[in-house]
């Protein structure tokens, strides 16, 4: 044990660099699980006879992977879905259980893992530069491109029709891309007020 | 919270909810491989007695899949019309009867118990460093913040509304993740002062 010299400022731990998951990145995943699922209870609105609900919950998504990296904020949208699949009625509409996996829109399900996570990724890979306009590339090629090319065609498979599926993915386009814009301007609000919380992609440790 | 769970006492609500979910399982991967409208008909006889061996009556099955109604409605004589009657029975069968046994394991089984199994299911991870009881941890975490962050949520709209900026969208969601992250590190805090990280 090396004895620490007061002057010298209190260790911050690079987020994760500890363990796999430090109790700081604990609260955050959590925080931001519960984040997703509280943006799925107001003003729902549905689409397709409720397959696929148009709510503020990919809002959620987004700003998870654009605020916690791809790891953390993938993880945060892992840990909501598990929830909704242990029976909490947490997706918007107030859906949950099993039967979700089962139904047609699990593919934008899983998209939102994957789209958190390169969402994530292409943020903290420019860091520590950090600009809105990467920003919001991000939140367009993970948010919509990544989460659609899941979604789209699992949806044709389990519709046994392409027709539907284009038809609903049109219909989402125009909220999804307000929410890109949303996603983006927070997200920099946050990291302005926290500008520890994003790590670059290679830990650089003294 | 409420979950979807109904509490009962049948021979479903008392079966494991491991055995339950490998039931499922086989279930959705024999209608996927066998995609016919007599597999159609057998699985629809096993569901409905599944449901009846949970003591539900037709009623309960009816409300898992009316959010599908539309689903139906639509695809059903879109199918009919493209690709011939069999075809539209496989495609609608197939998402209705999973819909409809995946809602049955939720309906008999406890959120507490299905998180036990996701709990089981992920020890393995070990070998990759990824510790099950920091995840199981992180889940029961979760479950508690969800109403923190509810709370906020509204105070956040309160507050909107008592500025009369209620149309603005980016008043509502900036202080509510500004917010959600200052709760979790306080919260950080307290797993840190608890010991957690030790």
């Amino acid at each position: 044990m090396s004895a620490q010299s007061p002057l010298q400022s209190p260790p911050v731990a690079p987020p994760g660099s500890k363990r796999f998951l430090g109790a700081r990145d604990l609260a955050l995943v959590a925080a931001f699980a519960a984040l997703i699922a509280v943006l799925g209870l107001p003003g729902t609105i549905y689409a397709f006879g409720s397959s696929v609900p148009i709510t503020l919950q990919t809002l959620g998504v987004m700003l998870a992977g654009s605020i916690l990296g791809w790891k953390r904020g993938a993880l945060a949208v892992i840990v909501f879905l598990v929830l909704v699949a242990a029976g909490l009625p947490l997706l918007a509409g107030g859906r949950g259980g099993l039967a979700v996996f089962a139904g047609a829109s699990v593919g934008y399900l899983i998209g939102w893992v994957l789209g958190a996570a390169v969402i994530g990724l292409l943020v903290q890979a420019r860091l520590p530069r950090y600009s809105i306009w990467w920003t919001g590339l991000a939140n367009v090629v993970g948010g919509i491109g990544v989460v659609y090319l899941i979604g789209v065609p699992v949806l044709v498979f389990k519709l046994g029709t392409g027709l539907a599926a284009l038809a609903s993915a049109a219909w989402f386009l125009p909220g999804d891309v307000v929410k890109v814009v949303i996603a983006t301007f927070v997200a920099a609000g946050v990291h302005r007020a926290y500008p520890q919380m994003l790590a670059p992609l290679r830990n650089r440790r003294p | 919270m409420i979950g979807v769970y109904r509490a009962g006492n049948s021979l479903l609500h008392r079966t494991p909810a491991g055995a339950k979910l490998l039931a499922l399982l086989v279930f959705t991967t024999l209608l996927l491989i066998f995609r016919s409208p007599t597999t159609m008909g057998v699985g629809l006889i096993v569901v409905v007695l599944a449901y009846a061996l949970a003591a539900y009556t037709p009623v309960v099955m009816l409300q898992q899949i009316w959010p599908m109604k539309w689903i139906v409605i639509l695809l059903f004589p879109f199918q009919w019309w493209i690709a011939g009657w069999e075809a539209a029975v496989v495609v609608v069968g197939t998402l209705v009867l999973a819909v409809a046994a995946a809602g049955l394991v939720s309906l008999t089984t406890r959120t507490t118990d299905l998180l036990a199994v996701i709990e089981w299911a992920i020890q393995p991870l070990r070998y990759v460093r990824v510790d099950p009881e920091r995840v199981a941890l992180l889940l029961t975490l979760t479950i508690r913040v969800v109403p923190v962050i509810n709370d906020l949520v509204h105070d956040v709209r309160d507050a909107r509304r008592a500025r009369g900026m209620e149309r603005s969208v980016r008043a509502y969601v900036t202080p509510v993740v500004i917010r959600t992250v200052g709760y979790a590190e306080r919260l950080g805090d307290a797993l840190v002062a608890r010991g957690v990280d030790d």
